[in-house]
């Protein structure tokens, strides 16, 4: 094994991978092949089912029972692993290869104390227990772990998700591995904490000389973290190249429309829709003659449904195999007609206001202030976006709204009438014009009921309609939300995580209701969904003049669909204002660390900036501005002694800091320029 | 014929397919399998009863205590009636007692475990006391308590096992409710003005069917039990019903002297195949619907 400091970490020739279910072998990989050199990064995208995880569990001979590698060569510093016997193959999993996957709360184990997990990394090649202790503090020194003494001592539910994340990165790093795979590490994270893990990972990287394989759906991460990417689509290595080339000049139909459906670089609603891939991915295993993307292409001719495409070359290790890639960028946009967005009339009364909203949850004897003294309103046809981290507040606010969760204080008025705190005591007119989406459809549709019975119902406790005419009504909401009739008598279990959502939204829609909650309703879907989701929600919108409270994560989503933002941290209003006001600032000292954790697909941009720790308990909120503990701009005592009032900074711009707008306008526009230039 | 069911425009339905799969699981089970032949093997005699018994179950005979394996097969009792007869018209009484008091016990479960689970709270901080409390006495000692005060009778038998088991069911169902209660359709049920009962019953009980029917079939076999035991005290079924615990009650004095085995020992088989048939039913039930 001598020349195998020269060997590429990773090399996959041709693999094949199948599932075999019910008695017949499906292909999930499709002749896959590609390099990755030692201490390079490589990133594999590619929408879910299109089989990245399947090639990450295929490299560590780590598949389902029912799957194998049907053909092809998988070698790790050249050791082809496919013929490794278990032996050898349990050495190379100790010494060469580290997996880092999406839930760190299920790689470790609950019921062992950190230390000792970290410390089974280095036992297990031999290292004695006291020995290998004082190696896991070192590990977790390595991660920035600031105080590695007390987190080996706690048990992993002790540590926040970041804190957890960051164990297991120290775990898989701690053999110094020639290649680490990540699948999808930071989407269960927040984008601060994502931000900090990322920028940890690649810290890590560069001092480690490791070969990474990044696997993601979030073309912004593989931007910041990898110099070559590879996109999968159907199991199949659709386009190949550096980061910059594939991402600013895709070269395969595939890779345009999935750059096209994510809303970015500031798009709005009112600029126009956005573009979405029509059609769905192959069922597993279907065989395929031709380009496995024709049946989905816009610009698929005779021959692509015919004849598998070559890999063409097109110079600096760029590839892609499409017939037509030059054409590639030329895909013709699915246009729509333009929308006429209602518009915004607020000098009257607001559709919705809540004021003073207060929120205590008791928890183990200790109150927990979850919304404080939220005041905010909604005019009928207008988005309010909501972000914040986890935590912030926003489902409680979006709860409490509703009636599900009475408020402990303050009141919610619907076109000028009191609203009832609780569901149970407010009129079915009420409960009409009050609606939600909910994240994960999954959860939010019952299982057991077929989509006719959940739209019937839906329409006859909403619309008071029945018979006949709820049939009819049924039709009609499955023709707006675009859920083709053929499916009224599927249960969701049939339908795929799209049609899963547009049903939820035809259910919400079922009484005209006009208030519209929606519950970080696309972070569940790939991004050609989620855009074509996004789309409905606008055209419902501009059919009907609902209004939305709009609550995600994904600052592009909620830039793209809101007409004002506002920014909760810790159950308090931060900030509110129009979003093009509150995303180019001036801004809070928090939605500018909120903005800038965000990995974008155009890079560079914002310097990040770091914020210091993590969410403080609800349970125990800082004195002062709550802000202040990790505020990067923090001006002196004032922050910690005295809370910032929510004042109107500007026309329709409110925001809790101490420091004067024109100070931040200053402040501000120096970062922008530092980065630019 | 492929070729169409590829066209058709829902695939083959992912929940017919999982049912599909779901039946064929259970018919590759063995211990499934196994189980049901054993326990239909004594449903057919409990139904067919004393017609075709090879002789009357409570016809009395001179050849009294006959052996084994002569003309009588299996012997004869201390009345001369002919055991193997006995055994199989036996199986009557208690296959009609147990399930329907299984079913009393599962029904009453299932109320009290979704209202449990549903509202939380106070009523399930009280209820929950209750259920504890009855939990901490033995079956035999309530069952008997509630029998010497109502009566002796198969109703009387049916209800008390019945109420007996019905907190037990609860617990389970309120753990399945528990789940289910978290998940958004129950507050998207609740945002179109839907009251606790439909919630209840419509949304929530047909998502927790698989934990009710696999704790009822275990119930089952606890049951059979059940009767059994209360009927050799002579608290459950009364003579002159042939029913197993009956005989070995009224024979197992003749055991003392070493012979006449045969009078005991086939009733006692009987019970105990049954009560293993049930058993393997509800393992096989367990493994492929908790899977």
């Amino acid at each position: 094994m001598s020349a195998s400091a020269f060997e590429p970490a990773l090399e996959l020739v041709d693999v094949d991978v199948a599932y075999k279910v019910r008695g017949i072998d499906r292909q999930v990989l499709r002749g896959v092949s590609l390099t990755i050199e030692r201490g390079h990064s490589y990133g594999l995208v590619g929408e879910s089912g299109c089989g990245k995880s399947t090639a990450a569990l295929a490299i560590v001979q780590y598949l389902p029972r029912n799957g194998r590698v049907r053909a092809g060569e998988i070698r790790i510093a050249g050791r082809d692993v496919v013929s490794l016997t278990r032996p050898e193959l349990r050495r190379l999993r100790a010494d060469d290869v580290s997996m880092v996957y999406q839930n760190p709360g299920s790689a470790l184990n609950p019921s062992i104390r950190v230390g000792a997990q970290v410390a089974e990394v280095f036992t297990v090649r031999g290292v004695k227990k006291a020995e290998a202790l004082e190696l896991a503090r070192g590990a977790l020194v390595k991660v920035q772990i600031a105080d590695p003494g007390s987190v080996l001592e706690r048990y992993p539910h002790q540590l926040s998700g970041g804190m957890q994340q960051r164990v297991v990165i120290a775990m898989a790093l701690a053999k110094d591995p020639t290649l680490l795979i990540l699948d999808e590490p930071t989407t269960g994270l927040d984008a601060t904490v994502e931000a900090e893990v990322l920028d940890l990972v690649a810290g890590l990287q560069a001092e480690f000389q490791t070969a990474v394989l990044f696997i993601s759906h979030n073309l912004g991460v593989i931007a910041k973290m990898c110099e070559q990417v590879g996109v999968l689509y159907a199991g199949r290595l659709v386009e190949e190249g550096s980061v910059d080339r594939v991402l600013h000049e895709p070269r395969h139909p595939y890779t345009v429309g999935l750059l096209r459906c994510i809303p970015r670089g500031g798009a709005r609603k009112d600029h126009g829709r956005l573009d979405t891939i029509a059609g769905f991915l192959p069922n597993l295993g279907e065989e395929l003659p031709g380009c496995v993307f024709a049946p989905r292409c816009t610009l698929a001719k005779e021959i692509c449904h015919t004849e598998e495409p070559p890999l063409h070359a097109l110079g600096g290790g760029h590839v892609s195999r499409c017939h037509f890639h030059e054409e590639a960028e030329q895909l013709p946009r699915v246009e729509a007609a333009q929308l006429e967005l209602p518009a915004i009339e607020r000098n009257f009364e607001p559709l919705l206001r809540f004021d003073d909203l207060g929120k205590v949850f008791r928890q183990h004897g200790h109150h927990v202030h979850a919304l404080v003294g939220v005041s905010a309103a909604i005019w009928p046809g207008e988005a309010l976006g909501l972000v914040g981290e986890s935590g912030s507040g926003k489902t409680t606010l979006a709860r409490t709204l509703l009636g599900i969760v009475g408020p402990t204080s303050g009141a919610v008025t619907l076109d000028g009438k009191a609203l009832e705190g609780r569901l149970g005591q407010r009129s079915a007119d009420e409960i009409r014009a009050l609606q939600i989406v909910f994240q994960n459809p999954d959860s939010a549709l019952n299982r057991r009921h077929s989509v006719r019975r959940i739209l019937r119902r839906a329409l006859r406790k909403l619309a008071g309609v029945s018979g006949a005419a709820a049939d009819r009504g049924m039709i009609d909401l499955m023709h707006s939300v675009r859920l083709a009739e053929r499916y009224v008598s599927a249960k969701p279990g049939q339908l795929s995580g799209g049609l899963k959502q547009r049903l939820a939204i035809a259910r919400a829609f079922a009484g005209e209701p006009q208030v519209v909650v929606c519950d970080e309703p696309t972070s569940a879907l790939d991004v050609s969904v989620q855009a074509a989701i996004l789309n409905l929600l606008v055209e419902l919108q501009a059919e009907r003049r609902v209004a939305y409270l709009f609550i995600s994560h994904d600052l592009g989503v909620v830039r793209y669909i809101s007409d004002r933002i506002a920014v909760l941290y810790l159950g308090r209003l931060m900030e509110l204002g129009p979003a093009e006001v509150v995303f180019d600032g001036p801004h809070h000292p928090y939605t500018e660390a909120l903005l800038s954790a965000v990995p974008t697909i155009d890079g560079g941009g914002r310097e990040r900036i770091k914020l210091a720790g993590e969410i403080p308990s609800a349970a125990e909120p800082p004195s002062g501005c709550v802000f202040h503990t990790r505020c990067h701009r923090k001006v002196g005592e004032i922050c910690e002694l005295e809370e910032p009032p929510l004042v109107e900074v500007e026309g329709g711009h409110l925001m809790s800091c101490h420091i004067p707008i024109e100070e931040l306008r200053v402040l501000q526009a120096g970062r922008r320029e530092a980065a630019t230039a | 014929m492929n070729a169409v069911a590829a066209a058709a425009p829902v695939q083959p339905s992912e929940a017919r397919v999982a049912r599909r799969e779901t039946v064929a699981a259970l018919l590759r089970s063995k211990t499934f399998i196994a189980g049901n032949l054993i326990v239909g093997f004594w449903v057919f005699w409990a139904i067919v009863g004393a017609h075709l018994t090879p002789h009357d179950p409570l016809a009395q005979t001179s050849s009294v205590l006959a052996r084994p394996f002569g003309h009588y097969w299996l012997g004869t009792d201390s009345l001369g009636r002919d055991v193997l007869s006995r055994v199989l018209a036996g199986a009557t009484s208690i296959m009609k007692i147990a399930p329907l008091a299984t079913l009393l016990g599962v029904a009453g479960g299932t109320v009290v475990g979704l209202v449990t689970g549903y509202f939380r709270g106070f009523v399930d901080d009280a209820l929950g006391r209750v259920i504890d409390a009855i939990l901490a006495l033995p079956l035999i000692v309530i069952a008997v308590t509630a029998i010497v005060s109502i009566g002796a009778s198969n109703a009387t038998l049916i209800v008390v096992i019945g109420a007996v088991f019905t907190p037990l069911v609860a617990r389970t169902v309120r753990a399945a409710v528990l789940a289910e209660r978290d998940l958004d359709y129950v507050p998207a049920a609740r945002l179109r003005g839907e009251r606790a009962p439909y919630i209840m019953f419509v949304e929530i009980l047909p998502n927790v069917l698989g934990p009710i029917i696999v704790e009822g079939t275990v119930r089952l076999g606890y049951a059979i039990f059940a009767v059994a035991g209360l009927t050799f005290l002579g608290f459950g079924i009364q003579p002159p019903s042939p029913d197993w615990s009956l005989q070995i009650a009224e024979n197992y004095a003749l055991l003392a002297g070493g012979s006449y085995w045969w009078t005991v020992l086939f009733p006692g088989l009987a019970v105990a195949s049954l009560v293993i048939g049930v058993n393997l039913v509800a393992d096989g039930l367990t493994q492929v619907v908790e899977r």
